[in-house]
């Protein structure tokens, strides 16, 4: 042993201790451990919501959703930082919005993504689609607007029998054709592609079909597995298994005020932010005076090191006890 | 000057070879509560068998194989096993005080392997291609959004989180696991505190 670590020890006993043997014993245990918990609880796996699945089940809330991505009011529309210049979603600490300083990187147009880029593609196969949209984009904003609105007013009032939508007649323009286009792309798994698709044969970024999807059909279903924010929901997974409990902390801040009052337009932002110093505080730990010191306090240890305190006790005095107990290196 | 004989010699005074390994511990160091760093690392060797073999045939086997629904299983439960010993290590090593005696490096290093491990189980969650991982996204990215970070590290983008996954972050955390057990080899464990001896002698 090193002089400097027998000098720590003094009047410390020691005795042979086998890490190499404990380390085996151990991964042995873990492993039974781990092999009975997936034997007799397997594991969560949800199947994905498909874009697909939204059109067959429910085609107005597919509808309701395209059109929002249309006429701006779906919340992705209007989000901000990082993809697109709105300011529905973007929060501050303090004065400062780091959000829209770092600004716009994963540009996303709703109407153009999510809508007319789809409808592009298909119009190429269709001449009767191509006209409606040659007839949508070149009219005037205001014009645009009156049959979204006209659209919007008569899907409030359409009657669904999944996978079929009756929608009643209006004065919508091209609109209303497009609509069923999209649909008709939606329920055959076509949206699906269009929406991965970023230029290149080989695709693994989702961020598209998953803005597309998530205020309607996946925080639905997120609900229904009682998923959300206000229920723990960032720690939580389908099913009756722990999730990722080691967020309790961070989750618990969205459960309290002033998170949910006060501070509730910028919760992530601050939640992001008090756990941020909460971990720095544990980092820095050591060198933190008064915390530093907070298990001496606590006397928790007592019970850790019971036998040693014992030991030390019944241990016949060869010299002064406050000899014996004073540490080779200071706190 | 030799910089290889400069760097053996920093070594052998450093951590010398018998240290790595020692064969004997103070006496007090035989309790279950110094076992749970250990069944930490086991539960991480575990991850990383489980990780291999689920990586090497791709992210969507699990979900059509019954053999990779019960590989994905036990991936899964040595995650669980993981944090289970890891967090009580933590409270272990915090009811100690175990960062006394220049011990402070081995806390930080012990710190930053949770908020890594941490970061590596989120992108685990969001790489499995089922519902979980669909929620998870698209809920997670608003916080990370919301302080810039979203724009770089894409929660929705699948193949920047596999990457990340089952590569960057587990580099990140077995290094960090091996700085953090060669610093607890440098150094040994922490001595008992003394003023409790003090109070036991006392009563």
């Amino acid at each position: 042993m090193m002089a400097r670590k027998k000098l720590y020890y003094r009047n410390v006993r020691m005795a042979p201790y086998d890490l190499v043997k404990e380390f085996l014993v151990a991964t042995a245990v873990v492993l039974v451990l781990v092999l009975i918990f997936s034997l007799v609880l397997s594991s969560p796996d949800e199947p994905p919501v498909t874009i697909q699945g939204v059109a067959q089940a429910s085609p107005q809330t597919f509808v309701q959703t395209t059109l929002d991505s249309l006429d701006g009011n779906s919340p992705v529309a209007g989000y901000g930082p990082p993809y697109n210049h709105g300011t529905g979603s973007v929060q501050t600490i303090g004065p400062v919005s780091l959000q829209k300083l770092i600004g716009v990187h994963i540009p996303v147009d709703t109407a153009q993504s999510f809508v007319l880029g789809p409808l592009t593609q298909a119009a190429a196969m269709n001449p009767a689609l191509k006209a409606q949209l040659t007839q949508f984009n070149a009219a005037s904003a205001p014009k645009q607007a009156a049959w979204e609105d006209a659209y919007g007013k008569a899907l409030a009032k359409a009657k669904e029998t999944p996978p079929t939508i009756a929608i009643p007649a209006c004065v919508c323009g091209p609109v209303a054709p497009m609509m069923a286009a999209l649909l008709q792309m939606g329920q055959s798994g076509a949206m699906d592609g269009l929406l991965l698709t970023s230029g290149h044969f080989y695709q693994t970024d989702y961020t598209r079909p998953l803005l597309f999807m998530q205020n309607n059909a996946v925080a639905a279903k997120a609900a229904n597995f009682n998923l959300l924010g206000s229920t723990w929901g960032v720690m939580n997974e389908t099913g009756n298994y722990p999730g990722q409990a080691w967020l309790w902390l961070y989750t618990m801040l969205y459960q309290i005020p002033p998170y949910t009052t006060a501070w509730a337009a910028n919760t992530d932002a601050l939640a992001i932010l008090t756990v941020t110093i909460l971990t720095l505080i544990l980092m820095f730990l050591p060198w933190i005076p008064g915390l530093n010191r907070l298990p001496r306090y606590l006397k928790v240890y007592r019970l850790i090191w019971k036998d040693y305190y014992r030991e030390q006790r019944d241990a016949p005095p060869t010299q002064p006890k406050s000899e014996q107990a004073k540490p080779p290196v200071e706190a | 000057m030799s910089l290889t004989r400069s760097v053996q010699q920093k070594l052998s005074a450093t951590l010398p070879y018998e240290e790595l390994l020692p064969y004997e511990q103070p006496a007090y160091v035989h309790s279950y509560v110094y076992l749970f760093g250990i069944a930490t690392l086991a539960s991480f060797i575990l991850l990383i068998v489980s990780g291999i073999v689920l990586a090497a045939f791709g992210p969507q086997w699990w979900h059509f194989s019954t053999v990779g629904h019960f590989l994905n299983s036990t991936h899964y439960w040595s995650v669980q096993a993981f944090f289970f010993f890891m967090v009580v290590h933590l409270w272990a090593t915090f009811f100690q005080g175990a960062w006394r005696d220049g011990r402070g490096l081995t806390w930080v290093v012990g710190v930053m392997t949770f908020l890594a491990s941490i970061l590596t189980a989120f992108t685990g969650y969001i790489s499995q291609q089922n519902f979980d991982a669909q929620w998870i996204a698209v809920q997670g990215k608003d916080a990370l959004n919301a302080v810039g970070v979203g724009a770089f590290f894409n929660v929705l983008n699948f193949g920047q989180m596999y990457g990340y996954h089952i590569f960057i972050l587990p580099l990140v955390v077995g290094a960090l696991i091996s700085a953090h057990l060669l610093l607890v080899r440098m150094r040994g464990v922490v001595r008992p505190y003394d003023d409790a001896m003090a109070d036991e002698v006392r009563s």
